[in-house]
């Protein structure tokens, strides 16, 4: 029998404390829409997810009115296009870009992931194609989201790609120029990019996934801020028993969702993604968790060591509470999309060197940061080329989504609106990294790469 | 689901006033409702009832028993939610 007080705290998580499953995102493989024509290839793809995520709208909003648990997005990866479209032989993939949106729109979700490459080791003709129309997918397209794996701890990195990637983070910056950039937040860079993410921008189904399948993203840094205000003062082994607690009930409710999610939709259940997923709401933001530990301002000294258990208690409560945890999992630490993140960087107190020192143990990378719109590709490259080394050489996923704005430098914000947020211009190191990015080739895989 | 029981918990938050729960009990009885259990107190003026009921069949995703509860709560001045029991389950117990 459930007590009150039980239900009582479920019902503050869902209506005072922001708790929510963020995504459900359907993966469909489009390995079977390959074909010798663009437009052939490209009736395929729309048919083929417009006959699978057809009804995972309706579902979403039935299984959220059913146990009163918000699902903010429904969304779709698919197989990497820069495979899928490796044998129509076009110099051009910004259609298949279309393709996805319209089908996304068809659909009613709100973001289709997978204009994509994996290049860790090096490139096919196919990805070239894919990085070059990059730019312009995003600029023509409203859906669309594109990832491009740089790098893996088996592989090494592909500092080639690393260079390419500058230059294309720019010019998408520039074809969006009217939109602040807005093409950029649609697009992320990896290093051991997991193949079952379902957040976006950097979603795509691997080629390792089933046919169909869905995952299911969780959020609720409110809920375990609220658990830690009621441990003020304790010793930190309280501080992460209590997270571990919060983590698995938050992590049981998306396996709830996701199962019934994959029975409703004949699909089999992949991977709950226990991210500590923040948006600009007060109340739902990973810094202000973070400063409940005991931090004037997130980025000041200490923020790493929380940072680093908080991840960590969040991974362990939630592999308690779900068996098939993949994707990110852990805390993300966006800057646009986290109130406290806008603030503590608007303050002076966050700074990108620190978000950087961050990376190393929170779940992903650098994320959703503003840049001045004068910041070189180069110097670009050198930002990826760093974060791709510290998940390359520890093991770990990394990422970089910045966005270098035209037209604004430090002390400005820009605004993106909904759940990109707002962001206020970060300062770049501007000392030259040119020659170094210049050099191109691979850097090799670290020693720990040779486990056989 | 988890229970394969069809139960869900009916939540009624808000100012205390008369007829609170022989009006909601009403509209479930009108719904075919049953209730299972009724617990209420009120704390500062605040009347917190929590009622398990069993669907006796009605699924809360295909009926518009959500919204007719919700309005009957924007009449009463008081927050009414209903949520499926498998939900509480697997939060609260390993």
């Amino acid at each position: 029998m459930i007590k009150d007080f039980e239900i009582l705290e479920t019902m503050q998580m869902f209506n005072e404390q922001h708790l929510d499953i963020r995504t459900i995102t359907m993966g469909i493989s489009l390995m079977d829409c390959a074909a010798s024509t663009v437009e052939e290839s490209c009736n395929k793809i729309y048919d083929k997810i417009c006959r699978y995520a057809g009804n995972l709208v309706e579902v979403g909003e039935q299984i959220s009115k059913k146990y009163g648990v918000p699902i903010i997005h429904k969304r779709i990866s698919v197989t990497p296009i820069s495979i899928v479209a490796a044998a129509c032989g076009s110099k051009d993939y910004v259609p298949f870009a279309k393709t996805l949106d319209k089908a996304a729109k068809t659909c009613g979700v709100n973001f289709v992931g997978g204009f994509s490459a994996l290049v860790q080791k090096g490139y096919t003709n196919s990805d070239k194609v894919l990085i070059d129309s990059i730019p312009e997918a995003l600029a023509t397209t409203d859906f669309v989201c594109s990832s491009v794996n740089l790098a893996s701890t088996r592989t090494g990195i592909n500092m080639d790609a690393v260079r390419d990637m500058g230059v294309t983070i720019k010019k998408a910056a520039e074809l969006t120029a009217d939109r602040d950039a807005l093409g950029c937040a649609k697009l992320v860079v990896f290093a051991n990019a997991p193949e079952d993410n379902p957040f976006m921008a950097g979603a795509f189904l691997g080629p390792g996934e089933p046919e169909c399948v869905i995952n299911v993203g969780i959020s609720g840094p409110g809920v375990v801020k609220h658990a830690l205000e009621g441990v003020r003062g304790a010793d930190l082994g309280t501080v992460a028993e209590t997270i571990k607690k919060a983590a698995f009930k938050i992590t049981r409710v998306g396996e709830l969702v996701a199962r019934e999610a994959s029975e409703r939709l004949g699909v089999p259940f992949g991977i709950i993604d226990l991210s500590l997923a923040p948006t600009p709401a007060v109340g739902d933001s990973v810094a202000r968790l973070l400063e409940e530990f005991g931090l004037e301002t997130c980025g000041t000294w200490g923020t790493t060591a929380a940072l680093a258990m908080l991840n960590d208690a969040v991974k362990k409560g939630g592999t308690m509470a779900s068996s098939f945890v993949g994707g990110l999992s852990g805390a993300f630490i966006p800057v646009s999309e986290d109130e406290g993140m806008i603030a503590a960087a608007a303050s002076g107190s966050l700074l990108l060197e620190k978000l950087e020192a961050m990376t190393c143990v929170c779940s992903v990378g650098l994320d959703m940061i503003a840049i001045p719109g004068d910041t070189t590709a180069e110097t670009i490259s050198g930002i990826i080329a760093d974060e791709m080394a510290l998940g390359t050489f520890n093991n770990k996923t990394t990422a970089v989504r910045i966005i270098p704005v035209p037209g604004k430098g430090v002390g400005d914000f820009v605004e993106f609106g909904g759940l990109l947020g707002r962001a206020p211009i970060m300062a770049v190191n501007t000392s030259s990294c040119a020659d170094f990015i210049h050099r191109g080739g691979r850097i090799p895989a670290p020693i720990h790469s040779m486990r056989n | 689901m988890a229970s394969g029981k069809n139960n869900a918990v009916i939540s009624v938050i808000g100012k205390d006033k008369v007829g609170i729960i022989a009006k909601v009990s009403t509209l479930l009885a009108e719904n075919n409702i049953n209730i299972n259990d009724i617990s209420q107190t009120i704390l500062d003026d605040i009347f917190t009832m929590i009622m398990m009921v069993d669907l006796q069949g009605l699924k809360i995703e295909e009926s518009d028993i959500k919204e007719k509860l919700n309005s009957l709560g924007e009449e009463l001045g008081v927050a009414i939610t209903i949520q499926h029991t498998d939900l509480f389950d697997k939060m609260h117990r390993i």
